[in-house]
């Protein structure tokens, strides 16, 4: 398919080209934007734009101080802090429900089967400013609005959904037979969870909790409405830096969470592999 | 009919193990096992019940409260149900005596602010007629101080005015439909609902608005999407997987990685008008404005899901075998016809799984269009957080999140019967 046949005509050569030409001016589309940040964020002055001197590879056009900036800045820190205290604690909540409710979802007789997976994934459908809205009405009529619980509990319910489609889809491909034969061995339905089932799906698992980390962790519309000062997370930083005085330290910590989505990436490719290959497919 | 005679012959009803009848041997172990899956589901739907569907119940329950003017004002609400607002007469002194003895109730409490603002967003001018009066007021002697009439009036002029009268009659019931009707340039007047004063209408446009700017974001995603998903379905999955990193890689990117570096590509300062500059197409005078309008939104957004709408289409295409094509083409079609006739068929499923995604994700955003949108590219969301955090009309925002969430979900249901919510594939 992606060679052109001997037969091809001139005009069948020429769109061939220009096809891959068109594409490949859509991938620098997509992917540009979040590589150029990284030579920018290493300025040496505080331009957002490549200075004559960084431009002719002089090393005195580039410097770290905007790294320097992020890692002694106190509202970054304490930003950081903040997302690195909230995110484990949501990824924990939405994937310890989420795991036990995909394994009854997965039962063969569940009644009202629809209409629960309908109320399950509604967090990832309704707007983010919506669910925002309601939170922040209803978290204060019950004294949760502005704290650590109220945002832990807002993100934990954004991520519900992303472990609930991950496990569910792992347990697709579960052998069930496995169960019944460890029941058949004396173990409990406990035991029979931790030794024989867990160990099984844990790939879906584990890129479910990804998806439920990372939603927690670039949240900022629900944690601008449920938190407060004092839980000021590293996106909601970068946005009133945006909004309001934008600073080349923003670029310093874009890199930093791009190299930090490369290594989740990394992650979950090397995951559904695992996967993959555990359930017998090949890895295409 | 046979199965009955055979269980009710010379044996009995089959038994199981236990000695009980089969069929209610197993009914029961049915029963109990959807008792099991049901009690594993239960902890996550409490869960999402509460903090969740409860929230988004309280904004509902928001977008048509309006219990502050009858909690505030008790006997002025009573004692106005006789009055007849379409007359063109003042109330009696009965109503303005309830309103005195309503009034300094509410300043004790502190309350009467709270009440101007929110019947300031039916008729502005309220909110500082109760603020004076309040004042004054709190010091009356109610035994004493009567007739109230001409003393509210001497406080100020407005209370003589027959339209805030009006105001506060029309807003006494609990309950009013009035949030919703300002969300459609609507107002609810003494003869029934009217439309807005041309200048306070704003509401029809910034929908028509959203609805514009989320279907262009639409169309240049699927026209964006579609030939790169092409090539990722047809190429060779070592190439394609590699190629694919380009497209999950912004996927996973922080949303607010990826703005920022559209706000600084953007700027009239920035890389892309820099690059126009040096190759000479603008000139450094007149440097592009691309940030801060309706253009600024839509590129960033269109970059943004990107992935959304790339993801669905190679998932279909990747289930259309290539030897169609080739069969069309031996058949004599040309390469658009067999294209157009034959493939193009065949994806529809994928382009529509990823348009009303797309749509779906768009039509709700508030990030980006907040951060490069400056006034004219907002869109609806823009409004509801505006009005929640700034204006603090808590109703409107209410009730312009409910119009939006009726948007999504008929648009969550289309997308349910198309493509089916459990087929929905993450990375």
């Amino acid at each position: 398919m992606s060679a052109i046949p001997p037969y091809a005509t001139t005009g069948q050569r020429l769109w061939h080209y220009t096809f891959r030409v068109i594409c490949g001016l859509i991938f620098f589309f997509l992917i540009a934007p979040i590589v150029v940040v990284i030579p920018l964020s290493f300025n040496a002055e505080d331009f957002f734009t490549f200075t004559p001197k960084m431009l002719a590879l002089d090393p005195e056009g580039y410097s770290l101080k905007h790294y320097r900036d992020f890692f002694t800045n106190t509202d970054w820190q304490a930003a950081l802090w903040n997302s690195v205290r909230i995110a484990p604690m949501a990824t924990l909540l939405s994937v310890s429900f989420g795991t036990l409710a995909a394994i009854g979802l997965s039962q063969s007789h569940v009644p009202f089967r629809r209409a629960i997976m309908a109320v399950l994934i509604s967090p990832m459908i309704v707007p983010l400013i919506i669910s925002a809205a309601g939170m922040y009405f209803f978290y204060s009529r019950i004294g949760l609005q502005g704290s650590y619980w109220g945002v832990v509990l807002a993100h934990a319910v954004l991520g519900i959904p992303f472990v609930i489609i991950t496990v569910t889809a792992t347990l697709v491909g579960f052998d069930r037979s496995l169960t019944r034969a460890a029941a058949n061995m004396g173990a409990g339905p406990i035991r029979t969870f931790f030794q024989v089932q867990m160990p099984l799906i844990l790939p879906g698992v584990i890129s479910g909790a990804l998806f439920a980390f990372i939603t927690s962790f670039d949240e900022v519309v629900v944690v601008l409405f449920v938190g407060s000062a004092q839980q000021k997370t590293l996106p909601w930083q970068m946005f009133i830096g945006l909004r309001e005085q934008i600073s080349p330290t923003i670029l310093a910590v874009a890199t930093v969470l791009v190299v930090f989505s490369i290594a989740l990436l990394t992650v979950l490719e090397l995951l559904r592999r695992r996967s993959e290959r555990l359930r017998g497919m090949s890895p295409s | 009919m046979s199965d009955i005679t055979r269980n009710d012959g010379p044996t009995g009803p089959m038994l199981a193990a236990d000695g009980t009848p089969l069929k209610r041997s197993l009914a029961r172990s049915l029963r109990r096992q959807k008792l099991r899956a049901l009690m594993l589901i239960a902890p996550l739907l409490v869960f999402v019940l509460v903090t969740f569907i409860a929230p988004i119940a309280d904004m509902l329950f928001r977008s048509v409260e309006n219990q502050i003017v009858s909690e505030t004002l008790p006997e002025t609400v009573l004692a106005l149900r006789d009055w007849d607002a379409k007359a063109g007469s003042l109330p009696e002194e009965p109503v303005f005596a309830a309103l005195a003895a309503d009034l300094q109730a509410a300043v004790a409490a502190k309350t009467h602010t709270r009440l101007g603002s929110r019947l300031n967003y039916e008729n502005s001018g309220i909110s500082s007629l109760f603020r004076k009066s309040g004042r004054d007021v709190g010091k009356w002697d109610m035994t004493t101080d009567g007739p109230f009439r001409e003393k509210f009036i001497e406080i100020d002029k407005g209370w003589g005015d027959i339209g805030v009268w009006q105001t506060i009659k029309t807003y006494s019931p609990r309950y009013t439909p009035g949030y919703f009707l300002n969300a459609v340039d609507l107002a609810k007047g003494v003869d029934g609902i009217e439309a807005r004063a041309a200048n306070e209408r704003i509401y029809i446009t910034l929908f028509l608005r959203t609805l514009w700017m989320s279907l262009t974001i639409t169309a240049s995603c699927l026209i964006l999407g579609y030939p790169v998903a092409w090539l990722l379905a047809n190429l060779r999955a070592s190439s394609a997987n590699v190629l694919m990193i380009l497209v999950l890689l912004p996927f996973w990117t922080s949303l607010l990685v990826r703005t920022s570096a559209w706000k600084v590509l953007l700027q009239q300062q920035g890389v892309i008008n820099d690059l126009l500059v040096w190759i000479g197409l603008v000139g450094d005078a007149n440097r592009l404005v691309m940030i801060n309008n309706q253009f600024g939104t839509i590129l960033a957004m269109t970059h943004v899901l990107l992935p959304f709408m790339i993801l669905p289409l190679y998932s279909v295409m990747k289930t259309i075998p290539p030897s169609y094509l080739r069969a069309a083409k031996s058949l004599g079609a040309t390469d658009w016809t067999a294209f157009w006739r034959v493939y193009f068929p065949q994806s529809v499923p994928g382009i529509g799984a990823g348009s009303i995604l797309v749509f779906i994700i768009a039509i709700g955003y508030y990030i980006t269009p907040e951060l490069v949108g400056g006034t004219k590219g907002v869109f609806i969301s823009n409004r509801i957080a505006f009005h929640i955090s700034s204006s603090l009309n808590w109703g409107l925002g209410a009730a312009l999140g409910a119009i939006l969430l009726v948007a999504v979900l008929l648009l969550y249901w289309a997308y349910d019967k198309i493509v089916g919510i459990d087929n929905v594939k993450l990375g």
